[in-house]
């Protein structure tokens, strides 16, 4: 197995969902059955991923391995000097095992979808969207440079607002499209002027020459500074995409496009875009960077799991968990978790897509229905889904020999540890905090779908547990979100193959005065190479984090406990009435409902003052520029007014007169003209005479 | 008294201006004609008495001669073209002839 063949491997997963697209949508129309082409399609590049992820671990497991080709050669720019800009692949641990991660979960989306779609008016071309999907996706994944991750960015912007709005004729559907396109722009723009940044100063897009010339000791504008600024640029695109506290708000809105794409877009892929740039460019951030990374993604955690705990609506409640899941991996890179981040980023993929299959296939068993609170005792109707279901919450509560608890762990105590070392102990308290809150949420998700009685009677009536094609992608995804697919020791990570093995620890490209303190390198690690393997980055960071372990672990499970409990007490036995303290909590409950009046926030400042810029503009427009341009109008037509005399009166009068006296003159002479011959004789005898008289003198 | 060279140039002068008033005056092409013959004539007097007066020899009285036989072919060619205007315009009046102007 050679470089070149993984190399084709990766450039043949990239292309294929593109074949996939256009062959379903161009032939849609002709042939009803061209989904199954999209769905094969994708199949063989999860086989072909999966094979692209074995060989690189097994061949190559600690090389990079980077092909690329001139795109464009720009030649010698002033001021610049010569520009060229590279497109390429590149093949390491995190993007072989991304790009199987996306693979999966897109490939059981598809399969998914073939059932639950069923009927809709526009079947293959939702097929050929979710291909446009994967192949976009798939460049974030597989490039090696910024631009084409942006151009890739931007295309998963615009397959998400076509997947999002796909039942156009709703309104809300296509409004929601559109905001979360319009505000994932404005992170977007972020990203690009961090990326130009970059480029101005290193003239190239490609990651590792970046990452090279910052270890070298190049700084943009020559100043730390700087270089915070452009990693809290380039953040800013994973605001948008990860969906991040301030615009947090297009992702519980895009939930009006059809379930699987919700399980798709934002479980495993497009939100997970913005944690594997965070990701990727984790060498580069400094420390103050870092800060606001990890208070962003506090507050993004924090914000949305207090939402959560009102909603009633099964796939909003899915989303804000999202959110606040996505806030937790963003705190956990701030925080310099980078391998616990990454772990939970593949964990959370799985089982939030199974959740949010799931919901899907309650939603479809119960004819569309996604209030909460009109479902109840679909347990039994429903077996399948509702062990799967509930598997994927224990995994998301964080309890023991599931998935998320390994990386919930690993983040809780990557905070810990932050905080050990730094002060900064408000990180663990929002971790902790979330965990209690994810717990109780989750639980009364599932309490109130699954258990007790059903509270409409008619639509349990016709409930029916779903078919092959929709219960096995649940099977295989909650199946994946069990421990032993990431190490054989369940309360611990650190032994298993997907630490040790598949993602190695980041390296660290800043200056050193820029980092965290524990984050500088140590002389006695360096020393011991081999050791060095285990150490993330200094001696005291593996000790510190070694402490918070167990701590970590004891207090996050006590606390998903409390959470479980308290959703059991007060949802399934009823001991505590949830309408009394309602009441009691009126304001907080309402506030909490309403999504903490973030829409109606952003609708009364910058909607409204777009709005208002708009008018203004408008008004600018219309009266000044208007006037500018209708005045010289004036100016012009008087001017062209009195041309027009002078043309008439003096340029015409001259012409006119010329004419007059020529045509005088004519008349003058046309007397003489009589055409009779003794006239004619007289005036020549005339001149004879006067002739003679001239030359008398000769 | 002496007939000197004056008195036919006073002849000749007079039968010109005579030959110019007809030609002037009258109407009818064939009195025109008629007006040029006399100034022709008119010219043959002055031809005839510079050659007796002046030491020219026999040279004027050849081109009188001359002249007589040009005012012969010319009158026979100038009848021709009278007599073809009046078959194109029925008329010989040169006043009334006026195409040229035309």
């Amino acid at each position: 197995m050679s470089e070149s063949f993984l190399i084709n491997i990766s450039v043949i997963v990239l292309f294929l969902p593109l074949l996939g697209f256009v062959v379903t949508l161009l032939l849609g129309k002709k042939i009803p059955k061209i989904f199954f082409f999209e769905v094969f399609v994708l199949f063989a590049g999860l086989v072909l991923s999966a094979i692209l992820l074995f060989g690189k671990l097994t061949y190559f497991a600690d090389t990079k391995i980077v092909s690329e080709f001139k795109w464009i050669d720009m030649g010698n720019v002033p001021v610049f000097g010569s520009i060229n800009i590279y497109l390429g692949m590149l093949i390491d641990d995190i993007s072989a095992l991304m790009i199987v991660v996306v693979y999966i979960v897109s490939f059981l989306v598809h399969f998914f979808s073939i059932d639950y779609m069923k009927g809709d008016i526009r079947y293959n071309r939702y097929f050929a969207y979710l291909g446009l999907f994967t192949f976009s996706m798939s460049g974030i994944v597989l490039t090696h440079n910024m631009l084409m991750m942006y151009i890739f960015w931007e295309l998963v912007g615009i397959s998400s607002y076509l997947l999002i709005g796909f039942w156009y004729e709703k309104k809300s559907a296509s409004d929601a499209g559109k905001k979360a396109f319009i505000v994932n722009r404005i992170g977007d723009l972020g990203m690009l002027a961090g990326l130009l940044i970059l480029f101005i100063t290193y003239n190239t897009f490609s990651f590792e020459q970046i990452f090279g010339e910052i270890a070298k000791g190049n700084l943009p504008f020559n100043s730390e500074f700087w270089l915070t600024v452009t990693g809290v640029l380039i953040f800013c695109g994973a605001i948008g995409k990860s969906a991040q506290f301030p615009l947090h708000v297009w992702l519980p809105d895009a939930m009006e496009g059809p379930t699987p794409v919700s399980a798709l877009i934002h479980a495993a892929t497009m939100v997970a875009a913005g944690v594997y740039l965070v990701v990727r460019v984790f060498g580069i951030l400094t420390a103050d960077a870092m800060l606001v990374i990890a208070a962003i993604g506090a507050l993004s955690a924090f914000i949305p799991a207090t939402i959560a705990l009102t909603q009633n609506d099964i796939k909003r409640v899915l989303a804000y968990s999202t959110v606040s899941q996505l806030g937790y991996m963003i705190m956990a890179l701030g925080v310099g978790a980078y391998k616990f981040a990454f772990f939970h980023l593949v964990t959370h993929a799985f089982f939030k897509a199974c959740l949010f299959l799931g919901s899907g296939s309650v939603i479809h068993a119960m004819h569309h229905e996604q209030d909460i609170r009109n479902m109840g005792g679909l347990r039994k109707k429903m077996p399948i889904t509702y062990a799967t279901f509930l598997l994927s919450s224990i995994a998301i509560s964080g309890i023991p020999l599931t998935s998320g608890f390994l990386s919930k762990d690993g983040i809780l105590s990557g905070t810990f540890a932050f905080a050990s070392l730094t002060g900064h102990w408000l990180f663990p308290f929002v971790g902790f905090l979330v965990a209690l809150m994810t717990a109780f949420y989750m639980f009364r998700l599932v309490i109130l779908t699954f258990h007790g009685e059903p509270r409409d009677q008619h639509k349990y009536d016709h409930a029916h547990e779903s078919k092959f094609a929709m219960a096995m992608p649940l099977v295989v995804l909650s199946v994946l979100s069990l421990f032993f697919w990431y190490t054989p020791n369940p309360m611990s990570p650190d032994a298993g193959w997907f630490y040790s093995k598949w993602i190695k620890n980041p390296v660290i490209y800043t200056p050193e005065n820029a980092r965290w303190d524990f984050m500088k390198s140590d002389e006695a690690a360096i020393s011991e190479s081999s050791e060095q393997h285990d150490i993330m980055y200094s001696e005291t960071y593996t000790k510190a984090l070694h402490h918070a372990h167990w701590p970590a672990v004891i207090l996050s499970e006590l606390l998903a406990i409390c959470g479980i409990l308290l959703a059991f007490t007060m949802y399934q036995w009823k001991k505590i009435s949830a309408d009394k303290l309602t009441e009691r909590f009126k304001p907080l409950y309402n506030f909490s409902l309403n999504k903490w009046y973030f829409d109606e926030l952003y609708h009364k400042t910058f909607v409204a003052g777009t709005l208002g810029l708009s008018w203004l503009v408008a008004w600018f427009d219309r009266v000044i520029v208007d006037g500018i341009v209708d005045g010289s109008a004036t100016v012009t037509k008087a001017v062209s007014t009195f041309t027009g005399r002078f043309d008439n009166i003096v340029v015409d009068g001259l012409v006119n007169f010329m004419a007059y006296l020529s045509a005088f003159i004519g008349l003058f002479f046309r007397r003489f003209q009589t055409g009779k011959v003794q006239t004619y004789i007289i005036m020549v005898i005339f001149s004879i005479v006067i002739l003679l008289f001239l030359f008398k003198s000769f | 008294m002496e007939v000197t060279l004056t008195h036919f140039l006073i002849v000749s002068t007079l039968l010109f201006s005579l030959g110019i008033y007809g030609i002037v005056t009258r109407k009818n092409a064939i009195m025109v004609l008629m007006g040029i013959e006399l100034i022709l004539n008119a010219s043959n007097i002055n031809f005839i008495a510079f050659s007796r007066f002046g030491n020219f020899g026999l040279q004027g009285q050849l081109f009188a001669l001359f002249v007589i036989v040009l005012a012969a072919a010319e009158a026979a060619i100038a009848l021709a073209i009278v007599l073809n205007v009046y078959k194109t315009f029925v008329n010989v009046n040169v006043d009334e002839i006026d195409e040229l102007r035309d």
